[in-house]
């Protein structure tokens, strides 16, 4: 009866227990007891909010250990953490803090242009961003649990991740029912390993968990992404950006639970006070564009 | 609520406030019942058996005394009706939970002290083969993921299974299945199985 640890199975295993539920960003232990009393799923522990990240500019970082501890100690609900792509020493230090859940993303500044983390090198689970299939599945060769569309974070602008999320579902339904030779060159299209791409044809879903994220702000954009096919949703600046944290979060957790319900949506969308002042992505330079970042 | 088809097809419930519900509905369907996803009371009424899946059970609690699921839960666990909770849902059928959040309630009825997280971090989830004697052989492969621990069993409780270092982590009492792992992810149904035949005779 020896107990095996950090194997796939698990890692995988707790992103399927986050289903149907809301991610959202915190930068300190306040903002994490408030979204775990207003029904997050986790929490993401960042330096900055992407908003923030975008106004401020600078280079974007892992958070500091103390405020990551914080955060840890004020909730018992899964806390996430963000390294910057390709820095895997801040991914060790983040495992060596005990969070549950990496994200190596593209909201903070890259530290490789070339190469991501080996994640099958750590016990923690990673979630990785991607705009299309085969970004994904480059993500889950190098060792990614779990997935999430990115969106254009920091925006409140919801159409990028009404884009990545269409397109990482389209190019997966339209692998199946595809015979072997046509998944060779799908496999070489995507650019992904050939035995991946074949699971993806059978299953008609992804090996890991898809949530998206990037821009969603309000309650209808989260029951949006869940109808389109999101398994989840992340928020980010979307939540402590807005004019009332706490009703606007709970609000979101119930959009995402009744996403198919008018009712229910129209009604968790009242009375929520100013949502975080929104950038339409199309108004961004395309440097300032962060899905780019990461390949 | 059992009605004569009951004992060959039986229509069974998967709370799906949050969680991952959809692989208990393809288990229970897979095993022949007719399994539905649950989010209101009125849904609950058709029902004669009820999973709690996996997931967070302080969000599970919230959405079920928002959407006014829980009273109706309750009455139905207290009448007799037939419940199988794994990790999240063991806590949600538990009468105590211990480091639960501020303000966290359980549906209760199953006579059990329950420790949330009670492993530690998502490092310290594993995987592990079980014994389960009720099951037989051979023995259960079970994960589990920030899991939950049975620190005391209640007078009208019993255990099914423990860790090799005697923590429990399946127990049962009357109608009411609970493991602190899931079953429903590793292709093992037993447990399903187990719990579809108290549906079929209750």
């Amino acid at each position: 009866m020896t107990e095996e640890l950090g194997t796939s199975r698990v890692k995988r295993g707790l992103a399927e227990m986050l289903k149907g539920g809301v991610i959202m960003d915190v930068v300190n232990a306040d903002q994490a007891k408030i979204a775990e009393d207003a029904g997050a799923v986790a929490v993401m522990a960042l330096e900055r909010v992407p908003a923030d990240i975008r106004s401020q500019g600078g280079v974007a970082r892992m958070s500091d250990p103390d405020l990551i501890d914080g955060i840890i100690a004020a909730v018992s609900i899964p806390v996430m953490a963000k390294a910057r792509i390709g820095h895997f020493v801040e991914a060790q230090i983040l495992q060596a803090l005990k969070v549950d859940y990496i994200d190596e993303s593209e909201v903070l500044s890259p530290a490789d242009y070339v190469n991501h983390i080996d994640k099958w090198n750590f016990s923690v689970p990673f979630v990785c961003g991607a705009t299309n299939l085969g970004e994904a599945l480059r993500r889950i060769t190098e060792g990614a649990a779990m997935i999430r569309s990115k969106g254009e974070a920091g925006t409140g602008d919801v159409s990028e991740a009404t884009k990545h999320i269409r397109t990482i579902l389209g190019e997966i339904a339209a692998l199946k029912g595809r015979s072997k030779d046509e998944l060779y060159v799908a496999a070489k299209e995507l650019q992904a390993p050939y035995e991946l791409v074949r699971e993806v044809a059978e299953a008609g879903k992804l090996p890991v968990v898809l949530f998206t994220a990037g821009g969603v702000a309000t309650p209808a954009d989260a029951a949006l992404m869940m109808q389109l096919g999101a398994d989840g949703v992340f928020v980010g600046s979307g939540i402590f950006k807005s004019g009332n944290p706490a009703q606007r979060a709970a609000a979101i957790v119930k959009a995402t639970t009744f996403y198919e319900d008018a009712d229910v949506i129209a009604e968790a969308s009242r009375g929520l006070g100013e949502a975080m002042v929104g950038i339409n992505v199309s108004d961004l330079a395309a440097p300032h564009r962060l899905a780019e970042r990461g390949w | 609520m059992a009605g004569s088809s009951t004992a060959q097809r039986p229509l069974v419930g998967v709370l799906a406030l949050q969680g991952d519900f959809r692989e208990h509905l393809a288990v229970l369907n897979g095993l022949g019942a007719e399994a539905i996803p649950v989010k209101r009371p009125e849904e609950l009424e058709r029902i004669n058996g009820l999973v709690i899946p996996g997931g967070e059970s302080s969000v599970m609690d919230k959405l079920s005394r928002m959407f006014g699921l829980a009273e109706p839960l309750k009455a139905a666990i207290s009448s007799g009706m037939p419940v199988y909770g794994t990790c999240a849902g063991l806590i949600m059928l538990a009468d105590t939970v211990l480091d639960a959040i501020d303000g966290q309630q359980t549906l209760g009825g199953f006579d059990l002290v329950v420790r949330r997280n009670a492993f530690g971090s998502q490092l310290d989830s594993f995987e592990t083969d079980l014994d389960v004697p009720v099951l037989g052989d051979p023995p259960v492969h079970a994960v589990f993921i920030r899991a939950p621990i049975v620190e005391a069993v209640g007078e009208k409780a019993t255990a099914l299974a423990a860790l090799a270092d005697g923590r429990v982590v399946a127990v049962e009492q009357g109608n009411l299945v609970g493991t602190s792992f899931h079953p429903e992810i590793t292709g093992e149904t037993r447990f399903h199985e187990y719990f579809l035949a108290k549906v079929r005779s209750a």
